[in-house]
């Protein structure tokens, strides 16, 4: 839901970008998305598609790299794959987990022309 | 708009209680201002671009940017922690949905605990001066933010409502945030602690529901339990929910009405701005 936004906070900060580098435009740009970031994928794309009309992102490319979330068991020190903040360590069963990755939410690298 | 939610903030007020609203046309100007420069500037590349764009094409250039979306945000709320750090103030951002008792909350503590504390609040809602009025009736600096439309507070509007304050520090300073279990979650404020409110009126499932906003709290109170006998609602249950989602949080069950419990969350209180 909150995706149009995000979406307008990234137009707003690659916009920055290309006036600081004095470029004409992007060309390309690499999200980086944790999968408990907040953020739907599906949604950001839908939305980018808007934020970019009439900006000097509109022909760039754009790629999502997804990041799968992990969490730390503060019991056992495992280490595993997680879809929810309920997780449960695998390994011995506690739930004093900390998510350790996938609340990414970032561009990672910007092409300019 | 909103940086995150897509709420428009263009409206922001920031007023201590009698003021009227002209006071907030500072901060409302410099708040439309950004937000207007990036749109121009959008509109008046794009022209020249469309003309220069096939002589251009060789300077290709990559950067490594790997900045954080909201970065701007977390930026300026580094800037408020830095701040509170310094004046030895302990900052709660106060979360819930609406209807928790946050305002209470804070009357009653003000209140009573007033002359061995000092408090400053900011007040954060979408419109009225109500609960400004309320707590400087029980004796406590305040500010009030009205979002207008926004449905969260951000550390912009906490940074210019704390020069509005005139902190002097060795401060307990109450940021009540807007009545929304959701949006509040993404936004750093500077705080030290964030402190989340639930109601026994409400779902015992709340932060498993809700589990940004019980992720990212530290503390949790749960308040009304005056009310338990007359309810269905399981406070272990909702402890048990609340740590799975997140298993640093520390609780206080109390009644504001009653009167029941306080005595903790005042000790707490006392102890935090020793140790900051």
């Amino acid at each position: 839901m909150h995706e149009l936004s995000i979406a307008t906070n990234i137009v707003e900060i690659v916009e920055e970008e290309i006036t600081k580098a004095n470029a004409k435009e992007a060309t390309e740009i690499v999200l980086e998305i944790g999968s408990m970031s907040g953020v739907i994928v599906e949604a950001l794309e839908f939305a980018m598609d808007e934020a970019i009309k009439n900006t000097r992102l509109q022909k760039a490319n754009r790629s999502i790299v997804e990041l799968q979330a992990e969490a730390h068991c503060t019991k056992c020190q495992n280490k595993f794959e997680v879809d929810d903040f309920f997780a449960v360590c695998p390994k011995c069963g506690s739930f004093e987990t900390d998510i350790i990755k996938g609340k990414e939410l970032k561009i990672k690298t910007l092409k300019l022309n | 708009m909103c940086g995150t939610c897509g709420c428009v903030d263009d409206s922001v007020q920031i007023r201590k209680p009698g003021e009227s609203g002209h006071s907030h046309s500072h901060s409302h100007d410099g708040h439309h201002h950004t937000h207007e420069h990036h749109h121009e500037h959008g509109h008046d590349h794009d022209h020249e671009h469309a003309h220069d764009h096939h002589h251009h094409n060789e300077h290709s250039k990559e950067l490594q940017l790997e900045i954080d979306v909201l970065n701007k945000n977390n930026l300026l709320a580094e800037r408020n922690r830095g701040y509170f750090e310094a004046k030895n103030i302990t900052a709660l951002n106060l979360v819930s949905s609406p209807g928790s008792g946050k305002t209470s909350l804070l009357e009653r503590t003000i209140k009573e605990m007033g002359s061995e504390l000092p408090f400053s609040v900011i007040e954060g809602d979408q419109q009225t001066m109500n609960d400004a009025e309320r707590i400087e009736k029980a004796g406590a600096p305040v500010v009030q933010v009205n979002t207008g439309s926004g449905c969260h507070l951000d550390a912009e509007m906490i940074n210019k409502a704390v020069k509005k304050l005139e902190l002097k520090g060795d401060n307990v300073l109450i940021i009540e945030n807007v009545g929304n279990l959701v949006c509040p979650s993404m936004f750093d404020l500077g705080e030290s602690k964030r402190v989340v409110v639930i109601s026994v009126t409400e779902g015992e499932d709340k932060p498993i529901k809700y589990p940004y906003m019980f992720n990212s709290s530290d503390i949790c109170i749960i308040n009304k339990i005056d009310l338990l006998p007359y309810l269905d609602f399981d406070v272990e249950k909702c402890k048990e929910y609340a740590l799975k989602v997140n298993h640093h949080l520390k609780f206080f069950e109390l009644s504001v009405k009653s009167g029941e419990g306080m005595e903790q969350w005042y000790e707490w209180l006392k102890d935090s701005i020793k140790t900051t």
